[in-house]
């Protein structure tokens, strides 16, 4: 499948881009996240420490152990500091 | 209810005049509460402040807890306006405003959204002074308020 997968904030500038087309067969955030590491060292970096970082699926806050079945866009941050 | 509205903008906004023309000219309005947020400079080395938002999930996740408000305190109207950009201290950063029958309502209401927005709306702010950029991180008291609701 492929994924729209967006970047926020520190995460944004720790992997250099806002956004990608990822071509991914990974079932669960948390496997997409496992490809994602292993590409490069600043994707490793990024998602060191997913206590730090906050996911939302198709625009819905989610978390790291949901399926990605229909999902269309994936999305990666810090928490949130609005207000 | 009236529909809520809910502003995304890099401009700056009246509070005055959204003030002004919010909650008024209707008959099943008793109690108006506003709110005001602005850039904060506690260190006295703050130059700016730049908001990042996640377009198209901000309004979303407005919207949602805008309806939330006005579904458990029977909102006749509420107002939510929030920038992003570059903001400079002193600046409103953003409003909210309840309308509702009586005071206890429309406090609890624009205190919840006010709760809510901080740690359920895809904004990231970040600081920039004499020192270098530092993204502002969320504060765990933040998310320990969201309990009592």
């Amino acid at each position: 499948m492929t994924l729209d997968v967006l970047y926020f904030a520190w995460v944004r500038e720790r992997i250099g881009l806002p956004r990608e087309r990822v071509e991914t067969g990974a079932g669960t955030v948390a496997e997409l996240v496992a490809e994602l590491r292993a590409r490069e060292e600043r994707y490793d970096l990024a998602f060191s420490d997913l206590e730090t970082l906050r996911v939302a699926l198709d625009q819905e806050l989610s978390d790291f152990s949901a399926p990605l079945a229909g999902v269309r866009e994936v999305a990666f941050f810090p928490p949130m500091t609005g207000g | 209810m009236a529909d809520p509205r809910i502003r995304v903008q890099a401009d700056s906004f009246d509070y005055g005049r959204e003030v002004a023309g919010f909650g008024t000219g209707r008959r099943d309005v008793g109690a108006v509460v506003t709110f005001l947020g602005v850039v904060r400079d506690d260190a006295g080395t703050l130059d700016r402040m730049e908001i990042e938002h996640y377009p198209g999930m901000t309004e979303k996740a407005l919207a949602a807890i805008v309806a939330e408000a006005t579904a458990r305190w029977a909102l006749v109207d509420a107002l939510v306006i929030h920038r992003h950009g570059t903001l400079r201290p002193g600046e409103a950063i953003m409003m909210v405003a309840t309308a509702a029958r009586h005071r206890a309502a429309a406090f609890e209401a624009a205190e919840f959204l006010m709760d809510y927005l901080k740690s359920r709306a895809p904004f990231w702010k970040k600081e920039f002074g004499p020192g270098g950029a530092d993204w502002v991180a969320a504060k765990t008291e933040d998310e320990a308020a969201l309990d009592r609701w």
